[in-house]
């Protein structure tokens, strides 16, 4: 029962965070400030989740516990999607234009894109699927470079613009695109529930799924295009911010050492919630927006990424 | 029965399995042999759909396995392949436990258990089903996965070369159990191997395999006999006859 009072402390503690942020210095005119930091938590809580659980996904498919889905190029894609429009449209087109179809078409092309890559793997039957991962990865850096080209044509003051958009961000979230975006989520969680019971037996490898009678193709297909979909939401809200899964699904498997991915699925989402929200309280009241959230969970889980290299390579 | 009607499977231009048919007899240890790149453990996988051929059908018990969903046949068969590498940390009892899952889908009931506990004590795994598995040497490893396999109570278990990086100890006692699945149980036992003497003494039937294709297949006896295994291998052996036992020394 250790792991249940573990998840009840990482529970307790991703509440504590989230009542630290919601209350801390709220000031006297907290009748404005509390619906805004509210907004914000929301925002915070659906992005931790949604990365965690896609993160924790992808590692169980791909068998590999140091990979996360920024390998199949969607974080590069929303880059040249926004690049793309400053490019032709004047970085008026971001500030000015409706949040919410700038938020449906970067979803619609990295979901399309996803699905592309998906079918050009799954084409040819026993393809490898580090096979996808070496196509995504030469894409993600086709539209990095491709992104960084029409960044040095624009205008400087333009690209100042983009360059907000580089690094994932909580403060100006809409509210309709987070209604949004919270319906897309519910709607594919739900889905997810449906292939929650294969993923023990998917973390055993392709040959050992298949003969414990998992339908390999099919469940492993819609699975990557459930971590597509969430992916795509998450970085559409808030920006490029795939790293922080890495780092949370590695500490669950830390912290509760088990296989069993009803729990690990929790105990990720609530250390990213707990991760998001402290993180967004040093940002806001230790830095005074001095700096961005996704830089400090970049270095942290820099730092944590090398220290699991080094751990690894010890073995 | 296994039927196998001319399976082919080619990967480019080369034909590693090349219009195969062959039949497996129920409640017997059969035992493929042949020299690397034969085509074994591809004929195995395919068998156990892992791969699917090109051309050509298995049928297990008249149904085509092709056509047959994965789940009810995961309650037949049962394959191990050779490298089961894992990263996750788990107990013995935990890996065997996944045996069941085509029954349970992960919810174990009772009568899981106890097919869990018997695969334990099959496999002689009692004072150790608690530990985890990067804590055992090769050899309970192995027995661990082959509890699994047990564990899954399919009709057919086939292994592929089961006594890889075991030593002559651990190779014995792994055979002898298949022996006991096999007259026990009933059970259909097929396995890739390479040591000859132990397709030699412990399988009923042998089926060589060359190029993709079978050169010869039948009892042991018919089998072990220096005229085969030099079309087989393309080596010259002498056969002795030890404790009405086949022993092929080829340490020329």
């Amino acid at each position: 029962m250790r792991e249940k009072s573990k998840l009840l402390l990482l529970f307790i503690l991703a509440g504590a965070s989230i009542a630290g942020y919601m209350f801390i210095e709220l000031g006297p005119n907290w009748d404005y400030a509390l619906p805004r930091r509210a907004e914000k938590i929301a925002a915070i809580v659906l992005t931790g989740s949604v990365i965690a659980i896609a993160t924790l996904l992808f590692q169980t498919v791909t068998n590999n516990r140091i990979l996360t889905p920024s390998i199949i190029g969607l974080d590069s894609l929303y880059m040249l999607v926004q690049t793309t429009l400053v490019f032709f449209l004047g970085s008026t087109s971001l500030t000015v234009m409706n949040k919410q179809i700038n938020f449906a078409i970067s979803i619609a092309f990295m979901v399309v894109f996803a699905l592309i890559l998906y079918r050009l793997l799954f084409r040819r039957e026993g393809q490898n699927i580090y096979f996808l991962l070496l196509l995504g990865l030469i894409f993600g850096t086709f539209f990095g470079s491709f992104t960084s080209f029409m960044q040095v044509l624009i205008d400087p003051n333009e690209f100042q613009i983009i360059q907000d958009r580089m690094f994932a961000s909580f403060n100006n979230i809409q509210t309709e695109v987070l209604i949004m975006a919270a319906i897309i989520t519910g709607v594919v969680l739900l889905y997810l529930t449906k292939f929650v019971k294969y993923l023990d037996v998917l973390a055993l490898g392709k040959e050992t799924a298949i003969n414990l009678g998992v339908d390999y193709d099919y469940t492993v297909k819609r699975l990557l295009v459930i971590v597509a979909i969430l992916i795509s939401v998450a970085t559409a809200l808030v920006g490029p911010i795939t790293f922080l899964g890495l780092l949370v699904v590695n500490v669950a498997y830390e912290m509760f050492r088990t296989y069993k991915h009803s729990t690990l699925i929790f105990a990720s989402m609530l250390i990213s919630i707990v991760a998001l929200a402290g993180g967004q309280m040093l940002v806001e009241h230790v830095f005074t927006f001095s700096t961005q959230l996704s830089v400090i969970i970049n270095f942290v889980g820099g730092s944590y990424f090398i220290y699991l290299l080094l751990k690894e390579s010890k073995k | 029965m296994v039927e196998v009607h001319s399976v082919s499977k080619s990967y480019g231009l080369k034909a590693v399995v090349d219009d195969v048919s062959v039949n497996i007899e129920k409640g017997k240890i059969t035992s493929f042999i042949g020299p690397n790149g034969a085509g074994k453990s591809t004929l195995l996988s395919i068998i156990s759909r892992l791969l699917s051929a090109d051309t050509g059908e298995v049928l297990i018990d008249g149904q085509k396995v092709n056509e047959t969903k994965s789940r009810d046949l995961a309650k037949k068969i049962a394959i191990l392949k050779q490298s089961n590498h894992l990263s996750l940390r788990l107990s013995v009892r935990d890996l065997v436990s996944f045996g069941r899952f085509p029954y349970s889908q992960g919810k174990l009931t009772k009568e899981d258990h106890a097919f869990i506990d018997k695969a334990i004590r099959y496999m002689e795994l009692e004072d150790m089903q608690d530990k985890y598995l990067d804590q055992l040497s090769g050899g309970q490893k192995q027995r661990a996965f082959i509890a699994m396999t047990i564990a899954q109570d399919t009709e057919y278990i086939l292994l592929d070369e089961p006594l890889n990086n075991l030593d002559m100890k651990h190779s014995v006692q792994i055979m002898k159990v298949l022996r006991r699945l096999a007259d026990d149980l009933g059970k259909t036992v097929l396995i890739v191997i390479h040591d000859i003497n132990f397709a030699s003494v412990y399988s009923d039937y042998i089926v060589a395999l060359k190029d993709g294709k079978i050169e010869a297949q039948g009892t042991v006896n018919e089998i072990i006999t220096s005229l085969t295994l030099k079309q087989v291998y393309g080596m010259d052996m002498s056969i002795q006859e030890i404790n009405n036992q086949k022993i092929c020394v080829y340490f020329s």
